[in-house]
């Protein structure tokens, strides 16, 4: 409050009741770095804290459960049971993007080929070295030595492994029959490393080694990365256009409580493994008022936060997109004499 | 006069110092039966669905909900016993040339140095593995290893696969690294305990170094010695974080010591965070925490039993 009048005193625009409110969730470490940042602006701009635990998805999912937090955030879609007995309601906030990094001496950023069925061979141990002559067929004019693959996967439980084999599951019959998709699965082949920093590490130092990691991660230490071919059938390079592009693909409208598929999605110019990240919000909060301003930081984010989430390689929900979420607030949380709360 | 002075003080404090350290004393045996406990109810779930195939199946498939605790129990086992094979020797080298070789002067800051190794936390040999190791390995080592000895008939398939850098044999060095200074610390300290008498008995005879070592001192000392490589071994079976940064965290049993593998501390440290309250998974953790403490409780078990002066051959 001293530092409020204090504020105040120097002239700074402070709005009414400056006194910051908090507001806590937890859950998936994926997006923590854009919560922290929309944390930060909001607590300026609508006098909104947010403490914001990156413990994991699937404690986030607990903790909401247990109502010990206001909000939950997962990277995996909450099935739609768990959703119903936990009397919550989900909501995207924005997406990301994996992509693929290799360490091959003679091979440029984004000039390896690769088909997402061949990736699932390379990760099932299938096709296990680089001058495989499915990857020399694909690849014309790429020097590519006789050398093993190192599949590198994240040994930690994580969102990404789960939207990575969700994509090696959609395009590989086999990997669905197989390992099929978790946030951590039973690897046929590879070594694991924990979190993105130990997948690209470990691809770093070994010579034929591929991972998977997060965009942001790869584009901020410069990795790198390959093409890949999507499910038109197009080589596309992991850019921001081929994100928002695979985004506006995803069939929102008609998706259960906004689980929205982005993997392998059509169109000429998609990357071919975006998804999308989660908030579970309790539609019978305990305290309304707190639940009402964990809606009141999400619509300001939406309304500001994009150029924030851009800036952090984040793929921001397209305006349709919120304007349904935004519906959904309206009409299904409810204070406990079944008015909306917001 | 002696009537005055010799009288009892009050005992209360006596009393109350005793009540302390009684509770102090049955606090940790509270606290150890507790996490049995705990990890047993927790495990019991996983224990009830696998049965006896739990500690025999090798399979960890999350997505199908089967789990074994076959390739971390290997894992744990391997790499602690190939870390004894090299800290063993290399600790008894320090602790002969420490008690018997080096020059007075030198002693005592090698010793030191021995013991600060022992302080260093965790998390720091595993960095250490991981940013310089684990890259010699990779670079040099195992290509070393592909390229001459993967061609080899019939064997020649043990030292297949891409260089990664990590896998069992890398987490054994790292842990033997780490348990060196433990079993060297103990192994200088039971050597000191020999009778100088005996010793220079021995040397009157015309006895070598060597020959004082091996007949005299190890025959006095053995018992003990055996229980410092216990108590070695059993901080290698329960490190985490340093085996975790190295040993490839794969759940397959690999047919090559190069190979990638898991140890059960790490496995339940990677895969805690992403297991759902209730859920198989969290039950089959738990129930690995359970069998790596009766593993600990084995091994401390002996090696209390072979420090004890009773047991003495």
């Amino acid at each position: 409050m001293k530092i409020a009048l204090t504020a105040l005193a120097l002239g700074l625009a402070v709005s009414a009741g400056a006194q910051a409110q908090q507001i806590t969730g937890a859950g998936a470490t994926f997006p923590a770095p854009v919560y922290t940042k929309w944390g930060e602006a909001a607590k300026a701009a609508v006098g909104l804290e947010l403490n914001y635990q990156a413990i994991g998805s699937g404690g986030g999912q607990n903790q909401i459960l247990q109502r010990t937090v206001d909000f939950g955030a997962s990277d995996a879609p909450m099935s739609a049971e768990k959703l119903e007995t936990g009397k919550l309601l989900q909501f995207p906030t924005v997406m990301g993007a994996v992509v693929i990094i290799v360490n091959l001496p003679d091979v440029a950023m984004n000039q390896l080929k690769i088909s997402g069925e061949m990736l699932a061979e390379i990760y099932a141990g299938k096709i296990t070295k680089w001058n495989d002559p499915k990857i020399v067929e694909m690849n014309k004019g790429v020097k590519l030595p006789n050398l093993a693959i190192a599949p590198v996967y994240r040994a930690d439980g994580s969102g990404t492994t789960f939207v990575y084999t969700s994509y090696l599951s959609a395009v590989s019959p086999e990997w669905k029959a197989g390992p099929g998709a978790a946030t951590s699965v039973k690897w046929p082949a590879g070594a694991g490393a924990k979190g993105n920093d130990g997948v690209s590490a470990t691809v770093h130092n070994t010579k034929g080694g591929i991972g998977y990691v997060e965009n942001a991660f790869a584009t901020q230490n410069k990795l790198t990365t390959i093409q890949l071919r999507n499910k038109a059938g197009h080589f596309v390079k992991p850019e921001m256009s081929a994100f928002i592009a695979a985004a506006s693909a995803g069939d929102w409208v008609n998706a259960k409580n906004f689980a929205v598929d982005l993997i392998d999605r059509d169109g000429a110019t998609s990357w071919p493994i975006v998804s999308a990240t989660f908030i579970e919000l309790p539609k019978d909060p305990k305290d309304p008022v707190r639940s009402a301003n964990v809606i009141k930081f999400f619509d300001w984010a939406y309304k500001n936060g994009a150029a924030l989430a851009s800036g952090l390689e984040y793929i921001p929900l397209p305006e349709a997109v919120q304007t349904v979420v935004r519906a959904a607030w309206h009409s299904q949380v409810m204070s406990p004499d079944g008015k909306p709360i917001y | 006069m002696s009537h005055a002075t010799t009288k009892r003080p009050s005992n209360l404090g006596d009393t109350i110092f005793e009540g302390l350290a009684r509770f102090s004393g049955l606090f940790v045996l509270v606290l150890l039966g507790g996490i049995i406990v705990v990890l047993f109810i927790g495990g019991l779930p996983a224990f009830k669905q696998f049965g006896l195939s739990f500690l025999t199946s090798d399979n960890w498939d999350p997505v199908q909900e089967d789990y074994g605790a076959l390739v971390p129990v290997f894992g744990t086992l391997v790499t602690a016993v190939l870390a004894l094979l090299m800290a063993v020797p290399l600790a008894f080298g320090i602790a002969f040339w420490l008690t018997e070789l080096a020059p007075a002067w030198l002693r005592r800051p090698v010793g030191t140095a021995i013991e600060l190794l022992a302080a260093v936390p965790s998390i720091i040999y595993g960095m250490w593995g991981f940013f310089v190791i684990v890259p010699i390995m990779a670079e040099y080592v195992q290509p070393f290893i592909i390229d001459n000895l993967g061609e080899l008939p019939l064997v020649g398939a043990f030292f297949q696969g891409p260089p990664f850098g990590t896998g069992i044999f890398t987490a054994a060095m790292i842990l033997a690294v780490m348990i060196i200074p433990f079993i060297a610390a103990t192994m200088r300290d039971v050597f000191d305990t020999v009778p100088p008498v005996f010793k220079e008995s021995a040397y009157g005879l015309g006895c070598t170094t060597w020959e004082v070592m091996r007949s005299i001192v190890i025959p006095y000392t053995r018992i003990s010695v055996v229980g410092g490589i216990m108590l070695g071994l059993g901080r290698a079976l329960g490190e985490t974080m340093a085996v975790t940064f190295v040993i490839g965290n794969t759940n397959r049993i690999a047919h090559t010591i190069f190979g990638p593998g898991n140890t059960i501390a790490s496995i339940v440290a990677l895969e805690f965070p992403e297991s759902e309250s209730g859920s198989l998974k969290l039950s089959s953790l738990l129930a690995l925490g359970f069998i790596l403490f009766v593993i600990s409780f084995i091994v401390l078990a002996i090696s209390r039993m072979l420090l004890k002066p009773g047991a003495k051959a």
